[in-house]
């Protein structure tokens, strides 16, 4: 029973990167392009994933939009989300944690912080 | 290939990409046309170049797209103003930004010093942005000192750590520390998804934890909202880690929260606890069990606090539950009426098949499929067999006695449809608009005519005309060159522009269009034109033609792609890049194609290049020559006629020439030239075939007899044996034989005479 991660990212390499690290650590990768994408590829799983890793800066809906419509949805509302980000600056970490970030990883990521917040605020 | 070259290859794909639409976007701004929407992607090309090249280390490459990066910020937010001095300055670190990948892809060394300038101009911009005094310029190639995490560029909130660096780690820490923490979650942190049973659990790890929970504020069942948050937290820490790991643990939720943090000296007693078992999950059993040991304290109407009906579960602390479920727990014991956690989730595989259909149903982005070109040439290949074997069967069938009436035959001739069909089917999947090529012009624009001092505007039309990859691929030479042509020579300076009466800035167009079967992509400039009397005196001096040829004025102009016209004293250096006319030529013609140049004294001059569609098939003429088969290029034969005896002439040993209308044309054996044969053939007997050549000089193929005319599949010799001087290729005809495909320019230049000036000479 492995768990499911649901990665949305606008660019195709962090895609792979992502997809590379989680699965070798016995994830299952569920993949979306930007914001839009990922909420449509969430309402289509029959399953809700386990935790939800999404960028920020992404064309049609971005990472802030994404997570605040998942926050306000009916269900599937209180799946962890974390942000992936290249910001370091502490207004934008906010932004995340008012959209309703659950937590964030900062990119370029070491694979086993990554694997670590995964595991922290997955059950 | 492991994984990670794959994805290195992955991002360097994209890098294209990104440059690409970073490029694009940024003339867009330029011209005007650009909307938010056009500065956002901007601003993303260049923060996921800088995202990607974080992972792979490419310290040069991230130092200088933050930078590039942070003024794109300042542009997109509108502190930024994009004024065309500030636009151009994007344009160059754009360039620089490719030179950077490109170096980062290939090896090589960058410009340090341009790279280091422009990001001194960059920073400049900020500071302009943010109303501040621009930085001092960085002392020497800021590029390289760009390595390792902690890079000063004194601009203090732009220092970017590219690895994250845990400085508690630094922090001393020497023996016991014992900290005293409460910790109060408010609902937000439970609607984020956090917890509070994980956030104890890693305070469990740092060393031996007590904890006590407060369930003072707990209220009445019937009042208990689900997604509130009623429990706190008192934790003793005995840990030998520091202040800030500890914080470390809250990292998440620390605002989402009430949380105080003290370290305390260690002698101090054991907490109060006030006899309240400190296992959590019996807390709340016990809560459970009975309704009636609450009392409501601060008699708010907050929900239920979420976790509680959570641990109820039975037994299974680490198991994470839903949070819907806790609506109905309201009304019911909190039953395990929940999708989901304890059990095991239904097959992954079928929740990531459902999650992958969606992604296809749910109409995402891209409508396109990524294939490997391998593949696709593999195919094309096999396709190509398929037609020569189709042709072959037909022919065997009615060589055999097939009737051409029968159903067999209706059946073979729906067969070469539909193989006619595939092919032009497949054909297309490799065809792809020249755009790719298109884009690296405005770059190479940019770049002459810094170089040249002159003002240049490029315009390209019919960007989205289609022609197959392998010929897009060999266009991009020629391009290039007729390009820094049209602008170091066509062009006039801006000054003396003005003096005649034009613009300042020059216009270079680029338009690419279909014609007859072919491409056509043609070159023009609005410049000063071809001086003919130069040229022509150049020609005569080199010795290319006679003191006293008489040429039209559209000859004239095509003297320039004869060889040996252009020698490379005359080639403007162009960065040592210059390249003559003739080798511009011939590599169009390697391709099958044809350029000519006309040109308006005065006005300017048009390159027009035209190339076959694709190089995989080829539309020939089907010849006899001896007792070989040969295919003719059909783009190279401009008409064929039957030599008459009165139409023939000798001319100095075995040469011979062919009266055609007014001109005199030299007559190329071409069984002798390809060594069919030693005698030479007879001419009245055969077939002329005209054809055009080199500089435009004409000359006839002799060959014996014309079988037919066909699409063939070009077949390459080289890569199946070897190079044959006077063949192109080689094909397989529908018997099944064997035939080469001729190179008219070799042949015809190995034959000794050239045709133009021997109207003079024939006199």
């Amino acid at each position: 029973m492995s768990r499911t991660i649901l990665t949305i990212d606008d660019s195709r390499t962090m895609r792979e990167m992502l997809k590379a690290t989680l699965a070798s650590s016995g994830f299952t990768v569920v993949q979306a392009e930007d914001g839009q994408h990922g909420i449509e590829v969430l309402q289509s799983m029959g399953q809700e994933p386990d935790v939800i890793i999404t960028d920020i800066n992404m064309p049609r809906k971005d990472g802030f939009q994404f997570i605040e419509e998942v926050r306000a949805s009916a269900d599937r509302r209180a799946i962890p989300i974390l942000v992936l980000t290249t910001e370091s600056d502490a207004e934008k970490k906010q932004r995340a944690r008012l959209a309703g970030a659950t937590g964030w990883i900062v990119k370029p990521f070491d694979p086993r912080k990554l694997v670590d917040a995964i595991n922290r605020v997955a059950a | 290939m492991d994984a990670m070259a794959e994805i290195r290859q992955t991002f360097f794909e994209e890098c294209a990409e990104q440059l690409a639409d970073l490029e694009a976007g940024l003339l867009a701004i330029e011209n005007g046309e650009a909307d938010s929407d056009t500065v956002n992607a901007v601003f993303r090309a260049v923060h996921s170049i800088k995202g990607g090249a974080g992972a792979f280390c490419l310290d040069d490459l991230v130092h200088f797209a933050h930078v590039f990066e942070t003024t794109l910020d300042e542009m997109r937010s509108g502190r930024l103003d994009t004024s065309d001095k500030v636009i151009k300055i994007m344009l160059r670190s754009s360039d620089a930004l490719a030179d950077l990948v490109t170096v980062a892809r290939e090896g090589g060394t960058a410009d340090a010093e341009r790279n280091a300038t422009l990001i001194d101009e960059l920073k400049g911009l900020v500071a302009l942005a943010k109303g501040e005094e621009p930085p001092a310029p960085s002392a020497g190639a800021a590029a390289p000192a760009a390595d390792g995490p902690t890079y000063d560029d004194g601009m203090g909130d732009l220092d970017f750590t590219p690895v994250a660096v845990d400085l508690s780690d630094l922090m001393g820490v020497g023996g016991d520390n014992t900290f005293k923490i409460e910790f109060k979650p408010n609902p937000r942190m439970y609607a984020k998804a956090n917890d509070a049973i994980r956030v104890l659990r890693d305070l469990y790890e740092l060393g031996e934890v007590k904890v006590t929970c407060n369930t003072g504020e707990v209220p009445l069942l019937t009042a208990i909202d689900p997604e509130g948050a009623y429990l706190s937290f008192s934790v003793e820490l005995s840990t030998a880690e520091s202040e800030s790991k500890v914080r470390e643990v809250f990292e998440f939720v620390e605002f989402d929260c009430d949380l105080s943090v003290e370290e305390v000296a260690p002698e101090m007693g054991e907490m109060d606890l006030d006899g309240v078992d400190p296992d959590i999950a019996d807390i709340l059993s016990r809560i459970k069990a009975s309704d009636d040991d609450e009392a409501p304290s601060a008699g708010s109407d907050e929900p239920e606090e979420e976790e509680e009906v959570e641990e109820a579960e039975p037994e299974a602390p680490v198991a994470k539950a839903e949070p819907e479920p806790v609506a109905e727990a309201t009304k019911a014991p909190p039953a395990p009426a929940k999708p989901a956690a304890p059990a095991p989730t239904p097959a992954p595989s079928a929740a990531k098949g459902e999650a992958q259909d969606a992604k296809g149903a749910s109409g995402s982005p891209a409508q396109t499929i990524r294939v490997d070109l391998e593949r696709v040439d593999r195919l094309i290949d096999l396709v190509g067999e398929l037609v020569i074997h189709q042709v072959m069967l037909s022919q065997r069938a009615y060589q055999a006695g097939l009737a051409r009436a029968s159903d067999v035959a209706v059946g073979f001739d729906e067969l070469e449809q539909l193989t006619r069909e595939i092919q032009d089917s497949v054909m297309a999947i490799r065809a792809q608009p020249v755009k790719s090529v298109f884009q690296r012009l405005p770059r190479l624009v940019r770049e002459v005519a810094d170089i040249s001092g002159k003002q240049v505007r490029l315009v390209t039309e019919g960007e989205w005309t289609e022609v197959d990859k392998t010929v897009i691929e060999r266009l991009a030479d020629p391009l290039t060159h007729m390009i820094r042509n049209a602008i170091d020579h066509g062009l006039e300076k801006p000054e003396k522009r003005l003096e005649v009466g034009k613009a300042e800035e020059g216009v270079v167009r680029v338009a690419a269009m279909h014609r007859s079967g072919r491409i056509v992509i043609e070159i023009s400039d609005d410049g000063a034109g071809i001086n003919r009397k130069k040229v022509k005196e150049i020609a005569s001096d080199k010795g290319l033609i006679p003191a006293d040829a008489n040429l039209s004025d559209e000859e004239i102009d095509n003297l320039i792609f004869m060889p040996g016209f252009s020698t490379a004293s005359e080639i403007s250096s162009l960065s040592g890049r210059g390249v003559g006319m003739d080798v511009v030529k011939r590599s169009i013609q390697a391709l099958g194609g044809r350029v000519s140049i006309s040109s308006k004294p005065g006005k300017g001059s048009t390159f027009t290049m035209s190339l076959p569609l694709t190089l995989a098939v080829l539309d020939g003429m089907i010849v006899s020559v001896g007792d070989q088969t040969v295919v003719v290029p059909l783009t190279a034969i401009i008409e064929t006629l039957q030599p008459k005896s009165s139409e023939v002439k000798s001319f100095g040993g075995d040469a011979r020439l062919i009266q055609v209308r007014d001109a005199f044309l030299p007559l190329v054996d071409v069984a002798r030239e390809l060594g069919y044969s030693y005698e030479p053939s007879n001419a009245t007997g055969g077939v002329a075939i005209l054809v055009e050549a080199e500089n435009g000089a004409r000359s006839a193929l002799l060959v014996d007899a014309i079988q037919g005319q066909r699409q063939v599949v070009i077949k390459s010799l080289e890569a199946n044996y070897g190079r044959v001087p006077g063949i192109a290729a080689a094909t397989i005809l529908g018997d099944g034989r064997v035939a080469l495909i001729l190179d008219v320019d070799a042949v015809v230049a190995t034959s000794r005479v050239e045709g133009n000036f021997f109207n003079q000479a024939a006199e």
